[in-house]
């Protein structure tokens, strides 16, 4: 199974009904295709950081996805059609989440050894556990 | 004999050696921020955190200014980009 977050901007001057229509449609296709939809995120209306077509405002939502990609193919697909879409990113994050996991546990067993050591020596009170840490990774 | 090669190479990375005298910096060891905060996914979605790496032409702030490390300036790097996509970023700025 595989994680991705479609982003996408809805233009500034389309209804707040519309914009659920398009949410929950979005969502359909991809629960009808076997994928699940985990998290809608609505990011609200902001500033765009440089004009698209010619809006400078649009409706930020990001829907996270847990499917195989077919779905995501199709949910394109409509955005590419939809005009209300002004513009849209997918991004696979299954495989950076899994990667951000085994550095958190990687660094919560380093601390533990590295607190194993500094206490069967003499105590060495003053450093904390995690700078220490950082110091030897670039000595390395 | 095998320790030498060892000090030569801690030398490399003082700084110059033995260069041509004159000019000394002291330089503080800049630090990667990211790895302070233990940060291990860089969200291209953040952009007020993302807009401290971009400068006012809007380039990526290089990793020799900002002290970021390796791995943590490839994950910002990408980031940014993405940002610059969906409009949280511009491309460029005059």
């Amino acid at each position: 199974m595989r994680v991705y977050e479609v982003l996408f901007i809805v233009a500034p001057n389309v209804e707040e009904g519309d914009i659920e229509t398009l949410v929950t449609q979005f969502s359909d296709i991809a629960t009808n295709q076997g994928a699940t939809v985990a998290k809608v995120d609505r990011m609200g209306r902001r500033r765009l950081a440089y004009p698209i077509g010619k809006f400078n405002e649009g409706h930020y939502i990001v829907l996270t996805i847990e499917g195989t990609g077919s779905e995501i193919a199709e949910i394109e697909r409509r955005m590419r059609v939809s005009d209300a879409v002004i513009r849209y990113i997918t991004i696979r994050i299954d495989e950076d989440l899994k990667r951000a996991e085994k550095f958190a546990v990687r660094r919560a067993a380093r601390a533990a050894a590295g607190r194993g050591r500094s206490r069967s020596r003499k105590t060495e009170p003053v450093l904390p556990i995690g700078s220490d840490d950082d110091d030897e990774e670039d000595e390395d | 004999m095998s320790s030498e090669p060892r000090e030569g190479r801690r030398d490399d990375r003082g700084g110059r050696q033995g260069g041509g005298g004159g000019r000394r910096f002291i330089r503080t060891r800049k630090s990667c921020k990211f790895c302070a905060d233990k940060v291990d996914y860089i969200d291209y979605k953040d952009s007020r955190m993302l807009g401290t790496y971009i400068p006012e032409r809007g380039k990526i702030l290089p990793r020799r200014i900002s002290g970021t490390c390796a791995p943590h300036q490839r994950m910002l790097a990408t980031a940014i980009k993405r940002a610059r996509n969906c409009a949280l970023l511009p491309f460029a700025t005059d």
